[in-house]
């Protein structure tokens, strides 16, 4: 079977690449580009740990063929933060001691990330449930909800 | 070997301990680049895939893998035939020693395949594509055998038998007829019969439980590299990368040295990476191909084939006065432990009723086989299910003599000198401070509205030391690296570098702490048993008070006094005592720049079999409130009261109390492996497979208690298993409060607590 041509942009940078066309996009960005921090807990779309978005939207790159990414525009974990300086979702999270192995985490801040960006005063709720699709075993999600709500007060008084 | 001399509890002044750094780790973590076990790739790399048995049980008689070899980009096809014999008796350390042999015949069948998902065959090739395309070509012979995948049948004498040279152990005389009672343990204190005669009130129930599986993130996966002169390299995702390098040298009659592992991030483990699954296989393929080798597990074979915990059918008996004085408790625990007797019965039998001071105890444990995966360690091994029933029986005869549940546990808690039926007197334990903490915290005053319920539970567990092995290096700019055995899951690089910082007297930010290569120094035990922090905390202390010896030494030899004129205060060397002579402070950063002119680098070790781990004392609470048209069940708050000894790093300690509460209302509420009289999984996914989400869960509470532990310079105790052994309880006991039902069978799933409601009242379900 040959092999797909496609031309994207992710992280903001134009990428081109090979793949095959039952390829996932999970298993391009990862074995294909090197962008690791996207993981594979399912291959289902059941743990989010593979979270991206694809043209502003939150999904599973486990459920999007990699020849999907065609014209389109992706933002991984890779992207979040601007160089060296840390996404305040990326520093809440330390300081809320919101992560223990860590595996899950690309994927909820990915997630998280997705949330502030459409309403940047979620009740606790909301996040919980906005979250609902990110499996984390290790926390409990207390600390990571925290950790959230804190970013967003934080950002809406630094916006106001 | 350095003897942890002096290395006991004494109240000091801390500075760096108790606070809550930023983790070493962290920022990789957040940003993606840490790398976890599938994220390494190497030049040549081929993909490995594995072929599992379709049968719950069946005999092996022969494996063709000639069209599978002769597929082209198929680099090697392994089976049993690539294994050597390993012998009976060789044990090999985990959570918990155990037979080679079964951890070698869990690895790569022999002789029958012992339940679905069992590892057949594995194929490397040049993608993924062609190595699961060469599964297809594997032929296998199999001739299906009669299977039990449930507990009770599998003890009948009728039962099918999964291994011919089984014998029953701990009773007598042996029996000479095999079956799958692989062990009968006992533990007991006094004389029940008497304890039980005294007893105005005795309650006897029974109790199941339904293996569950640890459920962390990242499936388990490897990238193996062996050269042509038998060296090699393992990356790995493993809780301990020392013991898998004991285990896969001796599974493939490799020399210890020639195989350096490196523990790679770990995305989770709760004991079930205590254990190598698929580790020996990619070292056999890369043996075999001449080329590094990537096995990456699925989240399917995660649960067909790594180790779930035991499934259950407990008894418990309990009998008391009309004060509410414990006489007797009796228990029989039957655990399955899936195809290797690896059921946690011992530890089970020995915490059952460990939050009980009774004068007449007996417990009576099996550890059974049965046709499902081989059981690994999961938090607390075998603890949880035990306190499900045992706290289900004392909430419930708490009832009946009409004392509140916490006043009934104080009224019989262990304390400091109280006799533990497995053996020991406790020492210095935080029972009763996390009973007092629960009786006072205002979950506990606040009312509950109508149809909700309120539960309490205690739980035990007795936390591990173990081998360990430390190096703390001093570079010459002053800062200090200390090197580790120990993967670290949850934050304990920081507890690391807070220990190490809090004793040269430097700032937290100058220790860096990395998990190096098995090359890098001698065993370390796993991370397991609640024992990094306390063990692997010892060692890194004890490394920087030999570090200080020898700062202080140089201090002396510049300054021309004696070493024994010279103390070690707030990072710096002083002269000390009459005779010590004027000269200002030396700092750390001052005498690590005179190294090379002072005896050359300056490094510390420890090197020791870690003693005096302290057990720990768990109590929660949960308020519930059940939807009786459909039978879910939703915690409405949570609460947990732990004894941590002391807290290195009070956010980590807490994480790891949520995380477990978390994972035990999963536990109470929904996790299963479903088997269907076909002896095979139905629910191998995260779909089926129901772990708590964010919106299952409100915030979880913590209570720190600290009462040190004597055995540790800063009084730690383990913290990471404790918390999951009440939750079951906790929730069952929260039940019966809301709804009148005590609900004896876990999971307390919608379907099973909806049966229960409607039987219980018929004519309320119909409306």
């Amino acid at each position: 079977m040959s092999n797909c041509h496609i031309s994207t942009t992710i992280n903001g940078d134009a990428i081109e690449f090979l793949c095959e066309p039952q390829e996932t996009l999970l298993d391009v960005l990862r074995d294909r580009l090197g962008l690791t921090g996207a993981k594979e807990g399912c291959a289902s779309g059941d743990c989010g740990a593979c979270s991206v978005t694809l043209d502003g939207r939150l999904v599973c790159a486990c459920l999007v063929l990699g020849a999907e990414a065609e014209g389109r525009r992706i933002e991984t974990i890779e992207g979040m933060a601007d160089g060296e300086v840390l996404h305040p979702l990326q520093s809440k999270f330390l300081e809320h001691a919101a992560l223990q192995c860590g595996v899950c985490i690309p994927g909820i801040l990915v997630a998280a990330k997705a949330l502030l960006e459409q309403n940047l005063d979620p009740s606790e709720t909301e996040v919980r449930y906005w979250l609902a699709g990110n499996l984390c075993r290790c926390t409990g999600y207390d600390k990571i909800i925290r950790a959230v709500l804190d970013c967003a007060a934080e950002l809406r008084e630094s916006s106001s | 070997m350095t003897i942890a001399k002096g290395l006991t509890y004494s109240e000091r002044e801390l500075k760096q301990i108790g606070k809550r750094p930023l983790r070493p780790d962290g920022v990789d973590k957040v940003t993606g680049r840490a790398r976890y076990g599938a994220d390494l790739s190497a030049p040549g790399m081929l993909i490995a895939k594995v072929l599992r048995s379709p049968h719950p049980h069946a005999r092996i008689h022969a494996i063709d893998t000639t069209k599978a070899e002769a597929l082209a980009g198929v680099k090697a096809v392994i089976t049993r035939d690539d294994f050597p014999d390993v012998g009976s008796g060789e044990r090999i350390p985990s959570e918990g020693d155990e037979d080679l042999r079964y951890t070698a015949h869990n690895v790569m069948a022999r002789d029958k395949a012992l339940y679905e998902g069992h590892t057949v065959a594995a194929v490397a090739a040049i993608s993924a594509a062609i190595a699961n395309k060469a599964l297809g070509l594997i032929e296998v012979d199999y001739e299906p055998l009669p299977h039990v995948t449930d507990v009770d049948e599998a003890m009948k004498p009728d039962a099918p038998v999964l291994h011919d040279d089984m014998f029953t152990s701990g009773v007598e005389p042996t029996p000479d007829t095999p079956s799958n009672v692989a062990q009968r343990v006992e533990v007991s204190l006094g004389d029940t019969a008497e304890g039980f005669s005294e007893a105005d009130i005795v309650i006897e129930r029974d109790f199941t439980t339904e293996a569950v599986h640890q459920g962390y993130i990242e499936p388990q996966a490897c990238l193996a590299t062996v050269s042509g002169d038998g060296s090699a390299e393992l990356w790995c995702c493993t809780q301990g990368h020392f013991s898998a390098r004991n285990s896969c040298a001796k599974i493939l009659d490799m020399e210890m040295s020639k195989l350096r592992v490196t523990a790679s991030e770990i995305g989770g483990g709760f004991g079930g990476k205590t254990q190598v699954f698929i580790e020996p296989l990619a070292l056999a393929l890369s043996r075999k191909a001449g080329r590094p080798v990537k096995l990456v597990m699925s989240r399917e074979d995660v649960f067909k084939g790594t180790g779930p915990t035991a499934s259950t059918s407990m008894s418990v008996k309990v009998g008391v006065t009309k004060d509410g004085r414990i006489t007797a408790a009796e228990a029989v625990l039957k655990y399955q432990g899936g195809a290797f007797p690896s059921a946690p019965t011992g530890a089970a039998s020995m915490t059952a009723f460990a939050c009980y001071d009774i004068a007449h105890v007996l417990v009576v444990g099996y550890v059974v086989v049965t046709n499902r995966p081989k059981a690994a360690a999961y938090r607390a091994p075998g603890a949880p299910m035990a306190a499900f029933a045992v706290e289900s029986v004392m909430d419930e005869i708490a009832g009946r003599v009409g004392m509140d549940p916490i006043n009934f546990r104080l009224k019989n808690a262990p304390i400091e000198g109280s006799q533990a039926a497995y053996g020991p007197k406790f020492g210095a334990i935080g029972y009763v401070e996390t009973l007092e903490a629960a009786k006072a915290h205002e979950h506990y005053q606040v009312p509950l509205k109508p149809g909700q319920g309120r539960g309490v539970a205690s739980g035990y567990w007795f936390n591990w030391d173990g081998e360990t092995c430390v190096t703390l290096n001093i570079q010459d700019d002053g800062t200090a690296a200390v090197a580790v055995g120990t993967p670290d899951i949850g934050g304990s690089r920081a507890s690391m570098c807070q220990m190490v910082a809090e004793e040269l007297g430097i700032d937290y930010s100058k220790v860096q702490a990395t998990v190096v290569d098995t090359n890098a120094l001698g065993f370390n035990d796993v991370t397991g048993g609640s024992r990094v922090t306390f063990a692997c905390g010892m060692a890194a202390i004890q490394a920087a008070r030999n570090v200080i010896e020898d700062l202080c030494a140089r201090a002396a030899g510049v300054w021309g006094i004696s070493p024994d004129a010279v103390v070690w205060e707030d990072g710096a060397a002083r002269p000390s005592g009459d005779n010590a002579g004027k000269f200002d402070p030396m700092p750390l950063t001052e005498i690590a720049k005179l190294a090379a002119k002072t005896g050359g680098p300056i490094a510390g070790h420890a090197e020791f079999t870690a003693k005096g781990a302290g057990v720990s004392f768990s109590t929660q609470i949960v308020d519930v409130e059940v939807d009786r048209e459909t039978g879910k069940t939703t915690i409405l708050r949570y609460t947990v009261i732990q004894d941590a000894g002391k807290a290195i790093h009070p956010s980590y300690v807490e994480g790891q109390y949520q995380g477990g509460a978390a994972q035990g209302i999963g536990w109470a509420l929904n996790e299963e492996y479903v088997y269907g009289e076909d002896g095979k999984l139905q629910n191998a996914g995260f779909l089926d497979y129901r772990m708590p989400v964010a919106s299952d869960l409100p915030m979880i509470d913590t209570v720190i208690v600290e009462v040190p532990n004597p055995n540790h310079p800063y009084g730690v105790r383990g913290v990471g298993e404790t918390s999951i052994i009440p939750p079951m309880g906790a929730i069952a006991n929260a039940l019966a409060a809301a709804t009148g039902l005590r609900m004896n069978s876990l999971p307390m799933s919608p379907p099973k607590l909806l049966k229960a409601l409607d039987e219980a009242a018929p004519d309320q379900a119909a409306e």
